[in-house]
């Protein structure tokens, strides 16, 4: 299921602006790789290219190569609609659909492609996915009930399990946990580490501590000033950031000795 | 280790037949209007092309299209403008009694009722302005003439009905009421709380925060307000097709009977009675009507639309 | 426990009541009591140059506003006395406006009453000289018109309104937006006009057709669904639509499940008000659907009787003694603002409880 993400010579532009630049990295399968740095350096807008999602704000345009298991996302023969089907997203706010029930919710991406599946087909879905998302317990009483009801930490486990039960390949994550409590962000936390047997997951977080506990390779990103690219300053794995990085602009960041 | 030797391709997004269509559909709609509105121009001139270029003789009133519309255009104007002179210091008022006098249950309440004014059938309120506000106001007109009958608006002789053109204008502006506090009420509303706090906490009395932090935002708002409201009354047809007696020509006289026609009312009491050539000529006033309320609107947007770039709310 | 500072006699702060003292106001009810007492000699002023109740009214306001003001110019001062000035012009500016309102309510209702009887709801015109006679027709007819034009208009609406939030882009869009603007603000009796002209083409001059009213008030119509639409379409947050594109959903459907369902609630109040605008448009209808007195139910097939028509025509030409035709038309203006009103109430409803449950 989860697949090695290479991304090379990736610019990525707001109309004119140059958003981010230069970006060089290879992700791997079956790990969490955390995306660190200041607020505006471009750690979302990277992420959100990763599936295509960039380019739903108008004038937003990427030039490089994001390449999924040998597929380049950026082919003039890709359907964007197809890459999202494979790489889920989960955002900083929890945004459950409001018109609809936890089944549904969790149905959503099914459901919304229009593909036909037994009722029964469905419920083991909802199950499994609401179980992978360690929500199942919470929720199995009231699945007819709006998803909108429940606490922020259990609307975003469910926003969780709807972008997993349409099976993605990788799992990328924006911020997930900063709308939320001490208690939930460590009940997403531990998601994180049970999922990464199933799924490549990409996080971006502001909370370093939050990088260092889940993930196994972690890349800055910073820019030089404002009006300025972002660019990624180092990706290596975390233990090594967090120690011992290769560049001074990390090691600040990271000491909290940053601007 | 650039691979930007080649120009940079943007790849076309792949859409979907699904996708397509639907897109295709939204924006048929949209083209759709302005081939309506193309439609209005274009049937609007050709039905009424006859009008001009047929002989000054055959036309209504027999002295040519100019001398038939210009009394009308001046009746639409003068009613018009009375409706906004009356009624924009009334609607501020309502608006600043709703967002900051009225205690906060019943102001919301209140909202509602100005609102429902103005989904009320302006031939009803023709109704009211005949059988109502006409009757009402024959003493002030008689007052009026003694009085005031030195200025040319009260020059009489007063008409005996109340059917006047201050009657009229005076119905417009009770129709207009909602129009241009609804808007003013939703621009007071969006006064930045933090300028209004400030405000008050300098020891500001009630009035002057109004004055400091809440007029300034406000303005261009409640002009923009007014020139809708104004729009509206240009166009109106029935309220004073039923409430104004029309005979005569271009008169700043107010409260007499004998009245210049507006153009909406005019064509609403022809109409119905008119063939040929007289069709022509109404719907060539019709044309006059047209631009004249085109004008206005679309200054009322420029001011609106102002404001909204310069507010920060978006 | 015991630190409380001894008192020091130098600086004391002066006595409370002198503090007070500095800040003269008015008792409580002393604006309303300044304002009563004007009223009161507005009343005494209007009774003896011959009572009526305008005069009342017009004295009683300006010397009430003229007692608050110098009384609390003397006391209180310049600063406060303007604000209560203009408490008082505001509250008055209100208290005039609700005037026609009530007045306008009061003589619907009490003239209307007359003839709200069952023979008005059940009966037309068709050989109705004098008493008797009802308005069945022209309500049938209004609802046939305005159930067409609101066929013909929310489907163009709502697209475009779709558009203009999810699709639009440029100067189409710009254009768009600009015309939706202008046609706001086009007279109804030129959209009737317009009807006129265009049917005129087709089935020569002197045309009356319902079909006719339907395509006038769309006209109208379809302005008000899309700028109304637009707003509500706007409201729903972008972070749905992005939770739908990122679960691999095309975007027409992302708009038709999620985005439309959303909107729902907001986008039936739209609807119904956009319905209640158009539905007591009489200008238009006078022009190119015209009057009848029998029962017409296919708009395809020549003149139709209308309520808003049919009130015009009762009234200004009521026939043979006129009362009769003028209660009619009072009955049938009655009628008209209780359909408005209920089309409101059902617009409050709709939005009440279609709105997406959120119980956050």
């Amino acid at each position: 299921m989860a697949k090695r993400i290479d991304v090379s010579d990736l610019d990525i532009f707001y109309g004119a602006f140059k958003a981010v630049e230069g970006v060089n990295v290879s992700i791997e399968p079956r790990s969490v790789t955390a995306l660190i740095g200041p607020s505006g350096c471009g750690k979302s807008t990277f992420l959100r290219s990763l599936n295509r999602m960039h380019e739903v704000i108008p004038g937003a345009r990427v030039e490089g190569k994001v390449v999924i298991d040998g597929q380049d996302l950026y082919g003039s023969d890709v359907d964007p609609v197809d890459v999202r089907r494979q790489i889920g997203m989960v955002f900083q706010r929890p945004n459950p659909f409001p018109t609809m029930s936890i089944y549904d919710n969790v149905v959503a991406g099914v459901r919304l492609n229009a593909k036909k599946m037994k009722k029964s087909d469905l419920d083991d879905l909802v199950e499994s996915s609401l179980q992978g998302a360690n929500l199942w317990n919470e929720v199995k009483d009231r699945l007819s009930r709006p998803g909108s009801g429940l606490s922020g930490g259990q609307q975003q486990r469910l926003c969780i399990a709807r972008a997993i039960a349409v099976q993605p390949e990788v799992l990328l994550m924006d911020e997930p946990c900063s709308a939320l409590d001490p208690i939930s962000t460590l009940a997403i936390e531990d998601l994180m580490t049970e999922l990464k047997d199933r799924f490549t997951i990409v996080i971006v977080t502001h909370n370093m501590q939050q990088a260092a506990r889940v993930s196994e390779q972690t890349g800055f990103f910073n820019l030089n000033g404002v009006g300025q690219p972002g660019r990624l300053i180092e990706f290596n794995p975390t233990e090594k950031i967090f120690s011992n990085p290769d560049q001074k602009a990390t090691e600040d960041y990271i000491s909290g000795r940053f601007g | 280790m650039t691979a930007t030797d080649a120009p940079p391709t943007r790849p076309r997004p792949r859409q979907q037949p699904g996708d397509r269509v639907f897109a295709g559909s939204a924006k048929g709609a949209g083209i759709l209007i302005l081939v309506i509105l193309a439609g209005v121009a274009i049937f609007l001139i050709t039905e009424a092309f006859p009008a001009f270029t047929a002989d000054s003789a055959d036309l209504p009133g027999g002295e040519g299209l100019f001398s038939y519309v210009a009394p009308l255009v001046f009746g639409t104007l003068i009613a018009a403008v009375l409706a906004l002179i009356v009624a924009t210091p009334l609607a501020v008022g309502i608006a600043l009694f709703i967002t900051y006098y009225a205690p906060r249950r019943i102001a919301a309440a209140l909202g509602y009722v100005v609102d429902l004014l103005a989904a009320i059938p302006s031939v009803v309120y023709g109704f009211w302005g005949i059988f109502a506000l006409a009757p009402a106001m024959v003493p002030f007109y008689g007052w009026a003439e003694d009085n005031l009958g030195f200025l040319p608006f009260f020059a009489g002789p007063a008409s005996a009905t109340g059917r006047t053109m201050l009657t009229a204008g005076l119905v417009l502006a009770v129709m207009i009421l909602p129009i241009i506090s609804a808007i003013s009420r939703e621009v007071f509303s969006q006064a930045p709380a933090l300028h209004r706090e400030a405000a008050l906490a300098l020891g500001a009395t009630r009035w002057e925060m109004i004055k400091m932090a809440v007029l300034p935002y406000g303005k261009s708002g409640v002009i923009g307000g007014a020139m809708l409201g104004l729009g509206r009354a240009l166009g109106e047809t029935l309220a004073i097709a039923l409430v104004l007696s029309v005979s005569g020509g271009i008169t700043f006289n107010l409260i007499s009977s004998s009245n210049p026609s507006t153009i909406a009312a005019n064509i609403a009491l022809q109409f119905p009675e008119s063939t040929g050539l007289a069709v022509s000529t109404l719907i060539a006033s019709g044309l006059v009507l047209f631009v004249i309320t085109l004008l206005v609107n679309m200054l009322a947007r420029y001011v609106v639309n102002r404001r909204a770039d310069f507010s920060g709310a978006n | 426990m015991s630190t409380s500072t001894p008192p020091r006699p130098d600086i004391a702060p002066p006595p409370l009541e002198e503090a007070v003292r500095s800040h003269k106001q008015l008792p409580r009810f002393g604006g309303s009591g300044l304002f009563a007492g004007g009223v009161v000699l507005g009343g005494l002023l209007s009774a003896l140059t011959g009572f009526s109740w305008a005069l009342l009214v017009v004295y009683g306001v300006v010397l009430g506003t003229l007692a608050v003001y110098v009384g609390s110019r003397a006391v209180e001062g310049k600063r406060k006395a303007t604000d209560r000035l203009v408490t008082c012009l505001v509250v008055s500016a209100f208290g005039i406006a609700m005037v026609p309102l009530v007045s306008l309510a009061y003589t619907v209702i009490s003239r209307g009453a007359a003839r709200f009887d069952a023979t008005f709801f059940s009966n037309s015109m068709v050989g109705v000289v004098g008493e008797g006679g009802g308005a069945y027709h022209a309500i049938m007819g209004t609802v046939i018109i305005t159930a067409l034009a609101a066929v013909i208009s929310v489907p163009i609406g709502l697209l475009t309104a779709i558009y203009l939030v999810e699709y639009g882009t440029g100067r189409l869009k710009k254009a768009i937006t600009f015309l939706v603007d202008v046609m706001t603000g086009i007279p109804s009796i030129v959209a009737g006009l317009f009807a006129y002209a265009l049917f005129a083409l087709f089935f020569g001059p002197g045309v009356r057709l319902g079909v006719g009213g339907a395509v006038a008030l769309s006209v109208l119509m379809i302005p008000v669904v899309v700028r109304s639409s637009e707003e509500v379409l706007k409201l729903v947050p972008n972070e749905l639509r992005e939770a739908a594109y990122a679960l691999g959903v095309p975007k027409w459907r992302t708009i038709l499940k999620v985005v439309v369902p959303t909107a729902i609630a907001g986008l039936g109040t739209s609807v119904t008000l956009a319905v209640a605008r158009v539905i007591g448009e009489t200008a238009p209808l006078l022009v190119i659907v015209g009057i009848t007195a029998a029962t017409n139910f296919d708009p395809f097939d020549g003149r139709m009787a209308t309520l808003p028509v049919y009130a015009y025509y009762q009234l200004t030409q009521p026939g043979v003694p006129p009362q009769f035709g003028i209660d009619r038309a009072w009955t049938a203006a009655l009628v008209l603002i209780i359909l408005v009103m209920a089309l409101n109430v059902v617009a409050r409803l709709i939005s009440r409880f279609f709105a997406p449950k959120t119980s956050r």
